[in-house]
């Protein structure tokens, strides 16, 4: 599957399928931290991704404390 | 995963709430977190007027959407930072936003209109950026509310924010900052009344509502708060969350309805000792308040462009 990955902005291909929770315990990232979306579908961590999907992988920290 | 309300595929999983949501019953959860939190900490009372100040990220475009869903309705106010092509990025998400739905949207320029801006201003006066671009933001805020004549300043600040808040105002025991710590504060003296609608809803759930939504905002983090202390802190928060769901909701809320009333009492006469500031009127512990000497100062400096750190992954 191709993977976006944002902040800095990089695409990686990962062999599938595998789940949601799976591909984000491979990249190391919190999943509090991030939404996940295939296509342009908002997915859930149980979801099954396989090597013809497109995902991005969404941070949703933001820094400003004002 | 099914839907905890109708049993559809869900879209999306909400851990604190042990619940999944479809699209439709995730948009339902939302908005009746803001009419909750504006209900239980009254908030906005009808036919006030409401200003929103938002910044083109996901949480104060998510709310001033939200605040219209429920029929609430709000002007919006937008402050230029100066940090290069974020802030142009950001200004359009804001106007495109406004404009498609017809809504008034206020802007003032920190550079056009008060001689500076943050990356200039954090130089100047050797603060980090983020406590320059706050004040800023703090002050003008409230005085845009004051001259035109609005009950009520709404801020996107969500439930994340405010839990990496308080561990930061605990962990330093700044009382006078935990005093002042609460959903609402109320108008006083030369100050707008404060609220802050997203309190019950994790900053998560604002990007998955912008996604379901279709609201386009900015997405990418602030070159200036590049590994900052309150990103820190957020992520020392997500770890706890990941292995005990719920724990910053339960930090935050029982902060509210056990610990602030303790501080409290500090912040209400630290804000009757207040004077005005001898340029500008603004309420100010010194003879001129923080906002004028940080524009005095950075004004004053030459123009210096935006720090832009290259980060790792998270």
């Amino acid at each position: 599957m191709n993977v976006v990955l944002r902040n800095p902005r990089r695409e990686l291909q990962i062999p599938g399928p595998m789940t949601v929770a799976a591909l984000l315990a491979r990249l190391e990232l919190v999943p509090e931290s991030v939404l996940v979306i295939r296509g342009d579908t908002l997915v859930t961590h149980d979801a099954r991704l396989t090597d013809d999907d497109d995902v991005e992988i969404r941070p949703v920290i933001s820094g400003g404390a004002a | 995963m099914k839907c905890r309300r109708c049993k559809a595929p869900a879209v999306i999983d909400v851990r604190r709430h042990n619940a999944a949501f479809c699209a439709d019953c995730f948009l339902h959860h939302t908005r009746e977190q803001v009419r909750r939190a504006i209900h239980e900490f009254t908030m906005i009372a009808p036919g006030e007027r409401v200003l929103v100040a938002v910044s083109g990220g996901k949480d104060s475009l998510a709310l001033w959407d939200l605040l219209h869903e429920i029929e609430i309705p709000a002007d919006g106010l937008y402050l230029g930072l100066g940090i290069g092509e974020y802030s142009d990025d950001s200004g359009r998400y804001v106007r495109d936003f406004a404009t498609a739905r017809g809504l008034t949207l206020h802007e003032v320029d920190l550079r056009a209109d008060y001689g500076y801006d943050v990356p200039t201003a954090a130089a100047a006066t050797k603060r980090a950026p983020c406590g320059a671009c706050g004040l800023s933001k703090r002050h003008l805020f409230n005085q845009v509310a004051l001259d035109q004549h609005y009950d009520v300043v709404a801020t996107g600040h969500n439930l994340d924010d405010e839990a990496a808040v308080l561990l930061g105002n605990v962990l330093h025991w700044e009382t006078g900052y935990l005093g002042r710590q609460f959903p609402v504060l109320p108008a006083g003296d030369g100050f707008a009344r404060k609220v802050k609608p997203l309190v019950k809803l994790g900053e998560r759930e604002m990007a998955a509502y912008c996604v379901l939504r279709g609201i386009d905002y900015q997405i990418e983090e602030c070159p200036m708060a590049a590994g900052n202390r309150h990103i820190g802190l957020k992520e020392t928060l997500n770890q706890l969350e990941e292995r005990s769901p719920g724990s910053k909701a339960a930090f935050l809320s029982g902060f509210w309805s056990r610990g602030h009333d303790a501080f409290a009492a500090g912040a209400d006469e630290e804000r009757a000792a207040l004077n005005d500031c001898i340029e500008c009127g603004a309420p100010t512990t010194a003879e001129r308040c923080a906002f004028c000497a940080l524009r005095a100062r950075a004004s004053a400096a030459e123009p210096v462009a935006a720090r832009v750190e290259i980060r790792s992954a998270r």
